[in-house]
């Protein structure tokens, strides 16, 4: 059976699905429980699967997470959030000094193995720290598997899959597209395996990798680019770490061209390290050199600024022309 | 003061009860009706505006907003007491001693609008932007503390966070370190019941905050955060207090967030009619109003005449920040670094490269 879904609906279903079938899922963190979450995420899983399982946390993120360390290594699974990825950073610590390591610490005998879900991203005319995309740092701590889905079938899957590995999963949601994209899911319990990017697009001319809120953005982009005749393939990488670097290397071995898209700053960027497994892996076969497409190195502006950062459908279509004619 | 309200003692400083009678006279501030009849005012120039820029919000003429409504008094203490050389540092619920301070409403405005322009705070002095991260601040009133002791100045730091913000460890860290320090810092901790839809009951299994001044070494207190002499009061004895080298002090302002957290959200999934009724009753304004018009101070007239008043200059601020103009690319990249980089020089310099051709190909229609 299936059901038409937006991305919130989707998580939603997959926490209630774990929740259901394994009593070592706890979700908690700040207004989880009687709101459902700013972004209703949880909404209606405490009422089906009461306070001790789902609930509101004293507001403190690192508390937050340090708590779900310890609980990881009693044998629970949390599955916490942090309520936007900007208000992240006080549970840095926690996270770099002990939820990435204590599996290796500990020679596998303990480990953290918890769901950190965070709304991320642009585009919603937020405050400041509410806009930020911060995956590289993330996916730069040995220990952590980042995850990012770009549509309601996916992070569904991705969810399951997330809760059910046996490392530490960033679950990083594109709060932009939460509610703007809206799908059949189906209802029974499935997984989308952690690691594996998807060909979304298959073309001939040029890769275009991307994920979360940019993939319909490169869509977009890839109708622009109909009219010049130029065949796009475009990758959802789907999970940041461990990256998929076959599925990318193999399609450039067949287009002969490289742009990566992220809403994220350029410098020292998931787009780099795209760009680089390319070179080392498929150097030969390159026509023109990889390019990016990111946000500039800047802190997010606020909404009457943010139309200087944000990545338009015309600037991705603008590097695939550069790319294409180089 | 202290002594009479050591948390402890589990009691609160009240002077005025809900009809606006004085009814703890041995702690009267010594304050003249004039300035009272002021404070009144701007609280009420505060809640007008207030309610004028949710209205705004509602509108889609603004993103997003915190309401003040129901704390007023708190600010509007701290407002009667702070000089211009004290310094404040914000969370981002203070709207009266934010122009207290000497900021305009166009630029509170220009922020919840989406400009950064609108934290500069162009005419105030010794004014920290908003911290959106929680409690964060604190530290830096306790860094600024520091720097007042260390150049032996006579000023004082005013920092706010609210009941949530005490579960951050950046609270007691700062708690700790002013107490360490002697810094002339006061916390105020608009203790509003809610972080967002979180009940202070789920915050701290504690008998409220003053009492977490102890652990600190520090003193605290508790207050009726509704009750204007008594915020008065309190932050006039701390400030003396902090400025007499004694260290800092807790402030526990006991209130009620009548509105919602943000723009964005909806109170009534989280909280009863019956509770917003019985805080109602303890309004900051209408008890302020009530000792007014019971000394003759003020009429209902005199108030519709004010409001009057008030929308005007309000809406008149409203539509300035409205016509404040386009946010240029290289305010993005500007105060990004002191020296500017020359890779970031050149991220916008591509920038402009594209912004051109895009113009072109709309022209020719590529």
């Amino acid at each position: 059976m299936k059901k038409v879904m937006n991305m919130v609906n989707a998580i939603n279903d997959a926490l209630d699905i774990k929740l259901k079938e394994d009593r070592n899922v706890i979700v908690y963190g700040e207004d989880v429980g009687v709101e459902g979450g700013v972004f209703r995420v949880t909404e209606g899983l405490q009422k089906k699967y009461g306070v001790e399982r789902v609930f509101d946390s004293p507001l403190a993120e690192s508390a937050i997470a340090g708590t779900a360390v310890g609980m990881s290594i009693a044998g629970l699974k949390p599955v916490i959030e942090m309520q936007f990825s900007g208000f992240a950073n006080p549970a840095f610590n926690q996270i770099v000094s002990h939820v990435s390591r204590m599996r290796n610490r500990s020679r596998g005998k303990y480990t953290s193995d918890m769901v950190i879900r965070m709304p991320y991203g642009g585009g919603i005319n937020a405050l400041e720290h509410h806009s930020e995309s911060i995956e590289a740092i993330w996916a730069h701590i040995p220990g952590l598997k980042v995850v990012i889905p770009s549509t309601p079938h996916d992070a569904k899957g991705l969810m399951i899959a997330a809760i059910e590995s046996p490392d530490p999963v960033f679950f990083m949601e594109p709060k932009r597209i939460y509610r703007a994209i809206k799908q059949e899911v189906d209802e029974e319990k499935f997984s989308i395996p952690i690691g594996k990017a998807k060909v979304i697009q298959k073309g001939t001319d040029i890769t275009v990798v991307a994920y979360g809120a940019m993939i319909r953005e490169v869509q977009k982009a890839a109708v622009l680019a109909k009219k010049d005749n130029i065949s796009i393939e475009i990758i959802d990488l789907r999970t940041i770490y461990p990256i998929d670097r076959d599925t990318i290397v193999e399609s450039v071995k067949k287009t002969g061209r490289l742009l990566t898209v992220h809403e994220a700053i350029k410098t020292f960027g998931v787009g780099a390290e795209i760009s680089s497994t390319v070179i080392e892996e498929a150097f030969l076969y390159l026509e023109a050199p990889p390019k990016r497409v990111t946000g500039y190195d800047v802190i997010v502006p606020l909404p009457k600024g943010e139309h200087h950062f944000i990545i338009s459908p015309e600037r991705i279509y603008y590097e695939i022309l550069r790319t294409v004619k180089y | 003061m202290f002594k009479e309200y050591d948390p402890i003692k589990n009691k609160m400083l009240q002077i005025m009860d809900n009809d606006g009678k004085i009814i703890n006279e041995k702690f009267m501030p010594d304050i003249d009706d004039s300035e009272v009849l002021e404070a009144y005012k701007k609280m009420l120039f505060a809640r007008t505006a207030d309610n004028m820029t949710v209205s705004y919000q509602r509108q889609g003429r603004i993103f997003t907003y915190p309401p003040n409504y129901g704390q007023e008094a708190i600010s509007g203490a701290v407002a009667r007491i702070m000089r211009d050389e004290d310094w404040l540092v914000p969370a981002f619920r203070e709207l009266g001693a934010y122009l207290a301070k000497g900021a305009s409403l166009k630029e509170v405005f220009l922020y919840f609008m989406g400009y950064e322009e609108g934290v500069n705070f162009k005419n105030a002095k010794n004014f920290v932007p908003y911290a959106v991260p929680i409690a964060s601040q604190l530290l830096h009133a306790v860094g600024i503390g520091y720097e007042i002791k260390y150049n032996k100045k006579d000023q004082v730091v005013y920092t706010f966070v609210g009941d949530g913000g005490t579960s951050e460890g950046d609270f007691h860290e700062a708690l700790n370190f002013a107490g360490v320090w002697k810094a002339p810092v006061v916390f105020i901790v608009q203790n509003n019941q809610y972080g967002i839809s979180t009940p202070f009951r789920l915050q701290t299994a504690s008998d409220g905050i003053a009492i977490k001044s102890y652990a600190y070494g520090i003193k605290g207190i508790q207050v009726d955060g509704n009750d204007f002499f008594a915020m008065y009061k309190a932050v006039k004895e701390s400030a003396e207090y902090a400025k007499a080298g004694n260290g800092p002090v807790l402030i526990e302002a006991v209130t009620y967030r009548k509105g919602a957290h943000t723009t964005s959200d909806d109170p009534s999934k989280y909280r009863t009619k019956e509770e917003e009724d019985e805080w109602d009753v303890k309004d900051p304004l209408k008890r302020l109003k009530s000792y007014l018009k019971s000394q003759k101070l003020f009429t209902d007239k005199d108030e519709e005449t004010l409001i009057e008043d008030y929308k005007k200059e309000i809406d008149r601020q409203f539509i300035e920040a409205e016509n404040f103009g386009s946010y240029p690319l290289e305010d993005i990249f500007k105060y990004t670094y002191g020296d500017m980089p020359d890779d970031l020089k050149q991220q916008m310099v591509e920038h402009e490269k594209f912004i051109k051709w895009k113009e072109v190909s709309q022209n020719t229609n590529v």
